[in-house]
């Protein structure tokens, strides 16, 4: 048997496939020569096969038939089977396969060997792929080697002690004591894995942060060092020593400095040094400002230091470097709720970012504009929100568009712009409006009495134009519906349409392809509605019957029973109806102070049906200086005796009183 | 940390694979595609960190080859930028043809990154148990 290839000429070898379909062939033919080699017990050749298994695996190809070579090899006396071994373990395997508890043993025994390469090896696979039990078994001579002098072997075991952690938690308290001089290490890579180490024992215990507090000003001197330091060859990357060692070491800071009053101030004057000292000119200055921005912004820092972490990130958004504009967004979206004002001076730059090309740094930007709308600055912003909303992609539609109705909701200066401003984005944005907006719409415009003429009529207007978008016709047409006699009234400021054009337009939305089922409910109720409003009853009628046979059973089911209420109840229509009694209720308050917030309620009997109509103001004046007066219409088909319950809610000097009451005096003309 | 490093060429081809966080192999392939077709469809002048699901995506284009880093929330990417940079230097100085050596470059990021941290930045410590393996095999 010739012997197998080696992995460089398979890689060769499948490069020049054309198609899927011949890599597929190649890979084929060679897993068959590598099984049979498998099976011969081959030792000379396992490791070159198990690197080409390795390499088909990547590429998306089945290779669990290897997983036992693996062990064999790292059970192997040769470091070039082991090295392969560990890394095919490291691939292929996981806690999943009961295979990889056979490795313990062998771990056991590398993590002893006399070769620190291969001591490393087993650190390396144990703290990347090691399970529970294989961690409990071995975390001692994980301990053991993170007390070594060897550098090499000690900053391997930091990290592998960071997985045993995880893994099993209750082990943490064994790795304190080696812990205790990990940061008097000269060599980087140990005191880059220690500080690894320190930050995942301080994130799991709150224990342990408070021991390790101690070690604040420890860090501090590392990091001076780091920074005063002439140039070090060994640690250089574009003129700055270590950034990889400085921003981890922030990171701890971070979190050591957390709600602490005494850490916090112990770090303060290296963060000004870091914030003021660190070349800005590439990428990797840049990185350690951002560490200790973020790092200022979450300790207990003064506001000297605030102030100049916000402006570090003023600067940030003005960089042409997309990468420091998106970072920059990010933090100031962090910030943004504990240091406001801070952030509010960098607006202008914020919203520019809105017309950036990158996705990642439009988004920021919206959230952050979003989050920096008041009630000072909430034209000027809607403006440039809204003008944002009709350009951007469709991705951003529907979060601007809630946006920028919450933020209406909040901060609108007045009831037109309200309406407006929500007209506005039915228009440009009406289809990615979500569900719920509909009747949060409707509700709001039932509550702005005034606007109730100039609302329909703007309305009806988009509808001429466009009826694609379903949340704005849904709402247009249960407008027209309930406001239709102010919009044929003469009561808006321009030509006013008339009825027939009126019920053309709704007419027109029931036939449209365009409208969902939900719209024609809304549509079908509308022009119901109008029947008593409008004059055209007839020609109401005939449309209302026709749908009484649609096929869709919502419609059917409302047409159903608005042509029955034509027919049963059309008496009810134009005569005012003897069966209703009017009762108009007087509010008066002889107390020295206001009643606010003043509400009539009133429930009566299962036989009479009661409409409330609006109260002329909910603030009753003190010493009688005026009432505030209510009609109730009562329906009483019976004729039976009227009773009513009543309850009144207000607030005077301060305080919710709520009273309740029986009224069955009410005299015999008023319902017999 | 980091939770994988992937080396894809402009068609899509995956080069390298690294996962340090499980991830089950059939899902693997459809991650690698999602995140390729991410990166490969940015211009040039947009930023180089794209949020992918419920972590971040760094990448650098160096010729042909896209380098693509996925890490948590709490990683600075402006750190990791630099990270990978500092990976392809080390490359560049030991190899001439790197990706016909895919174990050697396995050797390299194993003693850069360990279980998704870094472990080691300095070029000549990185390499330096390479050249002594290179030796082991020879000998």
């Amino acid at each position: 048997m010739p012997a197998p290839i080696r992995l460089r000429e398979l890689i060769r070898t499948i490069r020049t496939a054309r198609t899927q379909a011949e890599e597929r062939e190649m890979i084929q033919k060679e897993c068959a020569a590598i099984r049979s080699s498998f099976r011969e017990e081959d030792n000379t050749y396992r490791c070159r096969n198990v690197a080409k298994l390795l390499y088909m695996h990547m590429l998306g190809y089945p290779a669990h038939f290897g997983q036992l070579e693996c062990l064999k090899l790292i059970a192997s006396q040769k470091f070039t089977d082991k090295r392969i071994g560990y890394l095919g373990a490291m691939l292929l395997l996981d806690e999943r396969q009961d295979v990889h508890l056979l490795m313990t043993n062998c771990i056991k025994n590398d993590l002893n060997h006399s070769t620190q390469y291969v001591q490393g090896l087993a650190l390396c696979t144990l703290g990347c792929m090691g399970s529970s039990e294989m961690c409990r078994d071995l975390a001692g001579e994980v301990e053991k080697l993170l007390k070594t002098s060897n550098s090499y072997l000690r900053k391997k075991a930091a990290l592998c002690a960071v997985h045993v952690i995880r893994k099993v938690p209750e082990l943490m308290e064994m790795f304190l004591p080696a812990t205790k001089n990990l940061l008097s290490e000269k060599n980087h890579g140990v005191l880059h894995t220690s500080v690894v180490l320190l930050t995942e024992m301080c994130e799991r215990s709150p224990d342990m942060l408070a021991h390790f507090r101690k070690l604040v000003p420890q860090l501090v001197r590392i990091l001076k060092n780091l920074i005063m330091s002439g140039y070090s060859p060994e640690h250089d990357v574009s003129g700055i020593s270590d950034p990889f060692l400085q921003v981890r070491i922030l990171r701890l800071l971070r979190i050591l400095g957390k709600s602490d009053d005494d850490s916090s101030e112990a770090m303060n004057d290296i963060l000004a040094q870091v914030a003021t000292n660190t070349e800005t000119s590439k990428n990797v200055g840049n990185a350690i400002l951002y560490e200790t921005v973020l790092t200022i912004m979450d300790i207990k820092s003064e506001s000297g230091l605030r102030v100049l972490a916000i402006n570090i990130l003023g600067r940030f958004l003005l960089n042409n470097d997309k990468n420091i504009r998106y970072v920059a967004l990010t933090s100031l979206l962090k910030t943004v709720q504990t240091d406001h004002n801070a952030v509010q001076r960098h607006r202008s730059t914020i919203v520019d970012c809105l017309k950036d090309l990158d996705v990642s740094i439009k988004r920021r930007a919206m959230e952050l504009s979003f989050a920096l709308v008041n009630g000072n600055n909430i034209r000027g912003m809607m403006k440039e929100l809204l003008y944002f909303l009709d350009s951007c992609d469709p991705e951003f539609k529907a979060d601007c568009a809630s946006g920028v109705f919450l933020a209406a909701e909040k901060y609108a200066p007045s009831k037109r712009w309200h309406i407006d401003t929500i007209m506005r984005v039915l228009t440009t944005a009406g289809s990615y409006v979500r569900d719920d907006s509909v009747p949060n719409l409707i509700q709001l415009i039932t509550n702005s009495v005034e606007m109730h003429a100039y609302t329909v009529q703007r309305l009806y207007k988009a509808l001429l134009d466009d009826i694609s978008q379903q949340p704005l016709v849904q709402v247009a047409s249960w407008c027209i519906g309930e406001y239709g006699d102010l919009l044929v009234s003469g009561q808006c400021e321009e030509e006013e349409p008339i009825q027939d054009e009126v019920l053309d337009v709704l007419e027109g939305l029931l036939v449209s392809n365009l409208s969902t089922p939900v719209t024609r409910g809304y549509a079908l109720t509308a022009i119901m509605k109008l029947s008593t409003r409008f004059s055209s009853v007839n020609r109401i009628k005939k449309v209302v019957s026709i749908y009484g046979s649609s096929i869709d059973v919502e419609l059917q089911q409302r047409a159903v029973e608005y042509n029955a209420l034509f027919k049963k109840y059309d008496h009810m229509r134009a005569n005012p109806n003897p069966n209703i009694a009017v009762i108009t209720i007087h509010a008066s308050n002889s107390t020295e102070a206001d009643m606010t917030d003043f509400v009539f309620q009133a429930a009566v009997p299962k036989t009479f049906q009661l409409q409330l109509l609006s109260p002329s103001s909910n603030v009753v004046p003190a010493l009688n200086q005026g009432t505030v007066t209510q009609v109730i219409r009562v329906l009483n088909p019976q004729k039976q005796q009227l009773r009513m319950r009543i309850k009144l809610t207000y607030t005077l000097k301060g305080s919710a009183v709520q009273d309740l009451a029986e009224v069955n005096n009410f005299p015999p003309q008023s319902w017999q | 940390m980091i939770q994988f490093v992937l080396m894809v060429n402009r068609q899509g081809q995956t080069r390298l694979s690294r996962y340090y966080q499980s991830v089950a192999l059939n899902r693997r392939a459809a991650l690698e595609a999602d995140v390729v077709r991410c990166c490969l469809s940015r211009k040039k002048d947009q930023c180089s960190f794209v949020e992918y699901k419920d972590f971040k995506l760094v990448y650098r284009q160096y010729a042909a080859l896209y380098i693509v880093v996925g890490v948590t929330d709490s990683e600075n990417e402006l750190s990791i930028y630099e990270l990978v940079h500092n990976f392809v230097e080390v490359l560049d100085k030991y190899f001439s043809r790197i990706m016909f050596n895919l174990d050697r470059v396995h050797v390299i990021l194993d003693e850069m990154i360990q279980n998704g941290h870094i472990v080691e930045t300095n070029k000549s410590r990185i390499l330096a148990p390479l050249s002594a393996i290179d030796k082991m095999a020879d000998s």
